[in-house]
């Protein structure tokens, strides 16, 4: 049976793992609700998976979906963690609008 | 024993210093006794030891512990005494515990009376770590704590500002004589490897280079120059008679017998390196020469009872100081200790007249004190009598025997020499007809002020009035107890292959007392004759004038050196300090100035941050693939 990146060809995963990057890198600059860049924070990191998976099976090596799941073990603990701060951010100032979190100015 | 003698010498006036200096305003009239014990324990032990060293013909030394030790070079805290500390302890000591005892009765009633005998004890401290030290480095801390005390003393009334100012001379032209004598240390440290004494001296014992001599001539010049510092000599006199602001017991001891000598000390401590350098011992010899020429016609015109013996002080040092330079260390040491006996019993009298007048200084205001004064008047007159030099007083033989010394030498010295002591005469009877002769011109109150002063100031003054008579047994023409005993220390002993007795040596001793009769003479017929009295400050011109305003010496000094090194002062604090502050300053704005932008960046807009990272990450990933 013929190897699936030989089918579709190795580059094109890693034009669809930039274009998914840039479009979580431009969520991120021009969004400004936090659950919002939150979810473009996820298509980054899934975009750097997915480059992980397609290189992985290009070597015929498994490490890098090794990687990929301790990234999905690390990413819903960071999720975790940054939901529970909005949480608290809305219950504090009654909105997820990052505009209007100023607190960090120094 | 030996270290228990140095220490007990050392130790016990340093205890009196701690003592009167701590709790001076406790033990009140006590600290004047207990000074004057502490010194006279330190007399005592000295004599002990003297009679010891004499005997025996062995120096007692004592290292107490290793000082400093760096590779092949090591200072032991080591004290000697042999023949040459032990004179000079015996005329500090003894000397100094009748300045102490006169002073319990001068000082009294001011109100650091503890204070005062502290200083002087520490005075006596030094002096002793002076003279005993068996290294350079431990005569230099004892050559600083002399120059420290008398500082102190000389600026001991201090609410006067002028006295402040002649203590800060004191100190500060002692300092340049001092980077000489350091200088000196550094180049003998380097030739030997050494500073102690004994080794330098066996290394030169040694036989020496050419190259080694050279530099042993720039360590003799630099050592000269702490002496010159010290002992007040051409150029750097000019704080001795400044000096006279301090009270007249440290007048005396300190700027008259023994701290002033410390420079012929030295020289004849290391005269095995100055014997090497011919041409500096000529430097010296003319120094001191033009030096007792110098001071004493200044001190012919001086009104100062003070300044005039402050004068005759420098120029005796010249006369020293040319016995020095020409190798005859033994007689330069015999005209110190005659010299310490009758110039000490000078000025404790004049430290008794001024007393008596209640402060008083200037002669002209004085006159016919021999009628109150019977006690001060019999000794000052046994005094002047030595120090101009009438035989049968010690200052004839030591005198004449410097004089010899510069014939044989260096004629044109002699000649000079001869005319310093001609004026030495004119001045001291001048002083003496004017203090003591005529009538009294002072005020009504102060005469009937005058008195005698008491037991405790007269008995110092009967002790070293008899001393100036018969000092001169010490070392008579021909038969001299001083060079034998000194033959320990001198390598070349130059007075000992003396030219024979004869009759030469006969005219020369008449005429120097024919040269001392001139002088007494043009001082009667003027003073007691005419009966004239110096003018007024206003009325007096022409070279006179010159002489009476020291040769102007000060102001020369005031506008050659005090005024431009003010001046680069003022420079460097209105310039050079302005610009750097600036620098630095400035420097400090700009950062502040940056900061206070690079402030607005951080403005708390997450936004922003992202976009700045996004930015930032993008430029290193730029320079990281693309752009290399």
């Amino acid at each position: 049976m013929e190897n699936v990146i030989e089918i579709i060809g190795i580059e094109k995963y890693i034009y669809l793992s930039i274009i998914l990057f840039c479009i979580g890198v431009f969520g991120i600059l021009f969004r400004r609700n936090a659950i919002i860049m939150f979810m473009c924070i996820e298509i980054m990191l899934n975009s750097a998976n997915m480059l992980l998976v397609a290189f992985s099976t290009y070597h015929q090596d498994a490490q890098g979906q090794v990687f990929v799941f301790f990234t999905m073990a690390v990413a819903a603990a960071e999720v975790a963690v940054g939901l529970a701060i909005l949480v608290t951010i809305y219950r504090n100032i009654g909105s997820i609008d990052i505009d209007k979190l100023k607190n960090l100015k120094g | 024993m030996d270290t228990n003698v140095i220490l007990l010498l050392l130790l016990v006036p340093l205890l009196g210093a701690l003592l009167n200096i701590c709790f001076g305003k406790k033990l009140g009239n006590g600290s004047g006794i207990i000074a004057t014990l502490a010194v006279l324990v330190s007399f005592i032990v000295t004599v002990i030891a003297f009679f010891q060293v004499n005997t025996t013909k062995q120096p007692i030394q004592s290292d107490l512990f290793e000082w400093m030790a760096f590779a092949n070079f090591k200072v032991s805290f080591g004290f000697l005494l042999d023949q040459l500390s032990l004179l000079w302890l015996l005329f500090v000591t003894g000397i100094g515990t009748l300045i102490h005892w006169y002073s319990t009765s001068y000082m009294k009633g001011d109100e650091n009376y503890g204070k005062f005998f502290g200083y002087l004890n520490l005075f006596v401290f030094f002096m002793i770590v002076l003279v005993t030290g068996s290294n350079l480095l431990i005569t230099f801390i004892g050559w600083e704590g002399v120059g420290l005390c008398s500082y102190l003393l000389i600026g001991f009334w201090h609410k006067n500002q002028s006295y402040n100012d002649a203590a800060k001379k004191a100190f500060i032209v002692n300092r340049i004589g001092d980077l000489g004598f350091l200088v000196g240390v550094f180049i003998l440290a380097f030739l030997f490897q050494s500073v102690d004494y004994m080794t330098i001296k066996e290394s030169l014992m040694h036989g020496t280079n050419h190259q080694i001599n050279t530099w042993i001539g720039v360590a003799a010049l630099a050592l000269f120059i702490g002496a010159v510092g010290k002992s007040a000599q051409i150029p750097l006199y000019t704080w001795l008679p400044d000096a006279m602001a301090g009270p007249t017991p440290v007048s005396a001891l300190i700027h008259a017998a023994t701290m002033v000598t410390a420079g012929i000390f030295l020289i004849t401590r290391l005269n095995f390196v100055f014997d090497l350098a011919p041409q500096i011992q000529n430097i010296i010899a003319i120094v001191g020469a033009v030096t007792s020429l110098f001071a004493a016609s200044i001190g012919l015109v001086q009104n100062d009872i003070k300044k005039v013996l402050a004068y005759s002080t420098v120029s005796q040092l010249g006369l020293m100081f040319m016995a020095v330079g020409f190798g005859a260390y033994e007689i330069a040491v015999f005209h110190v200790i005659t010299h310490a006996f009758f110039k000490a019993c000078l000025f404790l009298g004049s430290g008794s007249v001024i007393h008596a007048m209640g402060g008083e200084q200037d002669m002209r205001k004085m006159g016919g004190l021999n009628k109150f004064m019977k006690a001060t008047y019999a000794t000052f007159l046994v005094a002047t009598l030595a120090i101009s030099g009438f035989p049968p007083f010690s200052g004839f033989f030591s005198k004449d025997e410097i004089l010899m010394t510069a014939f044989h030498n260096n004629p044109a010295l002699y000649i000079i020499g001869s005319l310093a002591s001609i004026m030495t005469a004119f001045y001291m009877f001048r002083l003496l007809f004017l203090t003591f002769f005529r009538n009294f011109r002072g005020t009504q109150e102060q005469k009937n002020h005058l008195h005698e002063s008491p037991a405790s100031m007269t008995i110092p003054l009967w002790i070293l009035g008899i001393l100036s008579v018969v000092g001169g047994v010490i070392s008579l023409p021909g038969n001299s107890w001083l060079n034998n005993y000194l033959q320990p220390i001198i390598l070349n002993n130059a007075a000992n292959n003396h030219h024979a007795f004869g009759t030469i040596e006969y005219v020369l001793m008449a005429v120097a007392v024919i040269g001392a009769l001139i002088g007494f003479g043009m001082a009667y017929s003027k003073y007691i004759k005419k009966g004239d009295i110096p003018q007024e400050d206003e009325q007096i011109t022409g070279f006179h004038k010159v002489l009476y305003n020291k040769y102007y010496v000060d102001e020369i000094y005031m506008k050659i050196i005090v005024k431009p090194i003010y001046a680069l002062g003022t420079f460097f604090r209105d310039v050079v300090e302005v610009a750097l502050s600036e620098t630095i300053f400035g420097l400090g704005k700009i950062v502040d100035g940056l900061s206070l932008q690079g402030k607005k960046a951080q403005n708390g807009n997450i936004g922003l941050y992202l976009f700045a990272f996004v930015f930032g990450v993008c430029i290193i990933l730029y320079y990281l693939f693309i752009a290399s």
